[in-house]
């Protein structure tokens, strides 16, 4: 088995570490997924895409541990994450964004990014209380990593702001940063990139593209930007009412037949 | 005023991060522990007894209800219950173990209360918000209830009141009918000022942002790593425990001795949301600046129209009382819901321009 | 072993020895349940209507009951006085839209319950202070003969039928009017969205005042049934608190779930106090309510007939 195969993008992608296996969910009547399976390989870029009420987020979702499908698996890293609770998802080194914002309205930029370090603070409720001593160099510790992540995301001089009164682009970012701050082996994105003009989505590719390459971090990304998508992604899995249409790299989807009828469309020029 | 910061520049993330980051502040602050430990000198025993060792008292369980409420968003309703939990608890360690040092009585009273707060806060895992709030009046009602039948929780006493017995500290009598009111007053105060210290480091560090990020989007906060049950249990333990030093304190050096309705919803419970949600949910500082406000009025009602040579009979004042407080809280929820820490923020950005308006 | 026995075994076996006590119990436990219906079934509107939790419903309880007695107090006659009352009830109505929920659209339901306990002293504070604070006589002329029936065996109350079948007629014109009025649709669409009612033109401020008004009137209604029962007193806006497992057993949006509730919890508090009380020491009253609310909260949050809420992220 080589050690890692090189994709048309150029990524060293390495083994399976995520497998989704015939996975159905249901609310009721309404069948959100019908039987999806597919894979998702170390350090690659995997684009989830289809037209709304698909299914992805239902799927990352159930990735989280938040939903449980009443049928079929997904394994990660050979543990079950599909009947696990969704701390445990975090707790295994998966972090996430959200379709509609979920930052902690009440706090500060910087407190939210440091809630992502929170799994790597382990100081007790004794040494929390006192504050000065071992919490404190733990507390300073993790600042600095936090740091790292405002610096690379260009958001310093919004650290302090609390993060309700921040439009929407930036509060976008901050998101992502938290789930950076995880320091994730995989990254899950809800449509990152929504509602955001063009130098907004420029920026937002280049921190996903330079998270990718420099820490190797794993990511799946739903995004109904077609150029992005077709232009970072190593991989796309298509979705339509639930069920899979189709799996490939970018250029394979973009000439499926059912994909572009179902969503894509032709351009004509 | 920007002047009072100048040069102060921070070069280290602690510095950063500290509580009062002004040189001055922190100087302020220091002055304003001395001068309460002052107090006792200048103060008379109406003042002590009445005020400030009734704020101190108070101040404490809004420390404890504003951990549960404003940092970790669990709405509680039980406050009276815990605080007589503490006090019950520490009647009942120091009249049946000889010899227990006060201090160590009325943490392990703390402890009593927080044990029985994680207990009525088990349901909060599966309900939120005002539903919560129902768990937690059914501890108020039940456990005050218990203090009330079980005759063991007040030592078969046939007048069914609690009383604390005298006890010493360092030789000095600081419970009991005999105990001076500025002992009483430099125990509380010293609590209080210890408790806000640890109740400031904890909401500034990983478990208050685990409150906050549960309080604001528990599912993001679940999802991120943060483990529901534990942190809601955590702050429900805290905050009980604060509530049940409060409550121990409240009848060992302020009142002396009570019975289960000096707890109930009204005289506790109420009173103490009221000092949260008028001093601000989510604020260390705030709590204290709502309980010296809520027990403040009810003084002015008493003393205040006497010197204008307005007459006002008890039930009136008691009624005025009322109004007033419904009145604020309705017009702080609408003016500003972050309370009176709010608008001394507001106050000191203000003061920081002055006399420039931008 | 013999406190576990008293209450595991013994209550069922005097349950079984005794059954016409127990119908009794059942009966009582009903009539106290319409009325506790009653008061929850204000909270149901309102919450339905707004979102809100109305803590003040006790409140209103109390204050619409004080302003009644009175009225008649000063020689108002009944007639008027209950015109007069209602008229009251409506200017309240307008008041609080005014002042309180105008300012609060769309805040988080926290703030809006508790910008209700603030509504509630004050309620409390001026209806005594306008009225005074001693317990009133109610007399509105409701019967109140004790009768039996089965030949002797069951002791009844003329008033607590009376109060039941008031009570019955109120709840089953409100159920009638949430489910086929227009208005009671759009009150449904307000308390699923403010912004998004007002973005379809539903006109808030009117529906609010609507709203506050019938259950001003249905607060009116259960002072005037408790007020007569028990004498118009301070202790009456307590009931809201009862009001609260009432609506955790039926599911806060539910009219005919209040109902239900507040017959289980009526009749629940009373064979419990009746049967369960003697080995726990009495007044079990206090809290019974309260647990099985809990008990309920715990295994099935939403209540008999709630809406279970789908959390999507």
């Amino acid at each position: 088995m080589p050690d890692g195969i090189q994709t048309p993008t150029g990524r060293v992608v390495g083994d399976v570490i995520m497998k989704v296996e015939n996975v159905s969910l249901s609310f009721g009547g309404v069948r959100a997924l019908d039987n999806v399976s597919f894979d998702v390989r170390e350090h690659e870029i995997l684009a989830i895409i289809g037209p709304n009420g698909a299914g992805k987020s239902s799927m990352l979702n159930c990735i989280n541990g938040f939903y449980h499908p009443q049928e079929g698996a997904i394994t990660y890293k050979g543990k079950r994450r599909d009947t696990a609770k969704p701390y445990e998802a975090a707790e295994e080194g998966i972090a996430r964004t959200f379709q509609n914002i979920a930052l902690f309205k009440g706090m500060s930029t910087l407190d939210n990014i440091m809630t992502g370090r929170g799994l790597k603070m382990k100081r007790n409720l004794f040494w929390q209380a006192l504050y000065y001593g071992p919490a404190l160099r733990e507390e300073l510790e993790h600042r600095a990593k936090a740091e790292e992540v405002i610096d690379f995301l260009e958001i310093e001089a919004i650290r302090k702001t609390p993060v309700g009164r921040l439009p929407y682009g930036l509060q976008k970012r901050v998101e992502l940063g938290r789930a950076l701050a995880a320091e994730p082996d995989l990254l899950l994105l809800d449509e990152p990139m929504a509602g955001m003009n063009h130098e907004e989505k420029e920026d937002m590719v280049r921190y996903i593209l330079d998270v990718n390459d420099e820490y190797g971090t794993t990511i799946v990304l739903i995004e109904h930007d077609m150029s992005v998508v077709m232009d970072i992604s190593d991989r796309v899995v298509v979705l339509d009412y639930g069920k899979k249409l189709a799996d490939g790299t970018p250029d394979e989807v973009k000439r499926n037949q059912d994909v572009i009828d179902a969503y894509l469309g032709v351009s004509h020029d | 005023m920007f002047y009072r910061e100048a040069g102060q520049f921070k070069t280290t993330y602690q510095g950063d991060q500290a509580v009062f980051p002004v040189f001055q502040d922190k100087v302020a602050v220091i002055l304003v522990i001395l001068a309460a430990y002052a107090v006792p000198l200048v103060a008379d025993e109406y003042w002590l007894q009445a005020i400030f060792i009734q704020f101190l008292v108070f101040a404490l369980m809004a420390i404890g209800l504003n951990i549960l409420m404003g940092y970790a968003g669990q709405v509680s309703l039980g406050t009276g219950a815990f605080a007589a939990v503490g006090a019950y608890a520490c009647y009942k360690l120091t009249t049946n173990i000889e010899g227990m040092n006060v201090i160590v009585a009325i943490l392990l009273s703390g402890g009593c209360a927080a044990a029985v707060g994680v207990v009525f806060g088990l349901p909060s895992l599966r309900i939120k918000g005002f539903y919560l709030a129902v768990a937690t009046l059914a501890a108020q009602f039940f456990i005050l209830w218990l203090f009330n039948k079980v005759g063991w929780f007040y030592n078969n006493n046939p007048s069914g009141t609690i009383t604390a017995p005298p006890r010493e500290l360092f030789g000095v009598l600081i419970t009991g009918p005999s105990a001076s009111p500025e002992a009483r007053y430099i125990v509380c105060l010293t609590f209080l000022i210890a408790f806000a210290w640890f109740a400031k480091n904890l909401v500034r560090g990983r478990i208050g942002r685990n409150w906050m990020a549960i309080r604001d989007m528990d599912i993001a906060a679940e999802i991120i790593g943060i483990r529901p049950l534990q942190t809601k249990l955590l702050a429900f333990a805290i905050s009980s425990f604060y509530c049940g030093v409060a409550g121990a304190l409240m009848i060992f050096c302020w009142l002396g001795s009570a019975e289960t309705e000096a707890f109930d919803l009204a005289n506790v419970s109420f009173r103490v949301l009221f000092m949260i949600i008028i001093g601000g949910l989510g604020s260390i500082g705030g709590s204290i600046m709502g309980a010296a406000f809520i027990v403040l009025v009810p003084i002015f009602l008493t003393n205040f129209p006497p010197m204008v040579g307005l007459d006002i009979s008890t039930a009136l004042q008691k009624h005025l009382e009322e109004i007033i407080f419904g009145v604020m809280i309705v017009f702080f929820l609408i003016v500003e819901p972050e309370g009176f820490a709010r608008l001394w923020q507001i106050l000191r950005e203000k003061l920081r321009k002055w006399p420039f308006p931008y | 072993m013999e406190f576990l026995e008293s209450i595991l075994v013994t209550p069922f076996i005097e349950i079984w020895e005794s059954p016409y006590y127990f119908i009794e119990l059942v009966l009582v436990g009903l009539s106290t349940g319409v009325l506790y219906s009653l008061v929850a079934l204000g909270f149901v509107l309102i919450f339905k209507a707004s979102g809100m939790f109305n803590f003040a419903q006790g409140a209103m309880v109390l204050f619409s009951a004080l302003t009644l007695v009175g009225l008649m107090e000063h020689g108002v006659p009944l007639w008027a006085a209950l015109i007069l009352t209602v008229a009251t009830m409506v200017g309240l109505a307008f008041l609080v839209e005014r002042f309180m929920l105008r300012h609060l659209v769309n805040q988080e339901g926290l703030i809006l319950f508790m910008a209700t306990i603030g509504l509630n002293f004050i309620l409390e504070g001026t209806g005594q202070l306008m009225w005074g604070s001693d317990v009133k006589r109610l007399e509105i002329g409701i019967p109140d003969q004790p009768f039996d029936i089965l030949g002797g065996k069951i002791l009844l109350n003329t008033f607590d039928v009376t109060a039941a079948f008031i009570g019955a007629l109120l709840v089953v014109s409100l159920a009638v009017f949430f489910q086929k009025t227009p208005m009671g649709r759009a009150l449904r669409a307000v308390a699923d969205d403010h912004q998004a009612a007002l973005s379809v033109g539903i006109p808030l401020k009117t529906i609010w005042i609507a709203v506050w008004t019938i259950a001003g009137i249905v607060a009116l209604v259960a002072g005037i049934v408790w007020g007569a029962k028990s004498g118009v007193q301070f202790s009456l806006s307590l009931i809201a608190l009862k009001a609260l497992p009432v609506l955790i057993l039926g599911g806060f949006t539910s009219v005919p779930g209040a109902i239900v509730g507040g017959l289980i919890i009526g009749v629940g508090e009373k064979v419990a106090e009746g049967f369960w009380g003697p080995a726990l020491g009495g007044a079990i009253e206090n809290w019974f309510a309260y647990m099985l609310a809990l008990a309920f909260l715990v295994f099935r949050p939403q209540g008999l007939f709630g809406e279970k809420i789908i959390e999507r992220v």
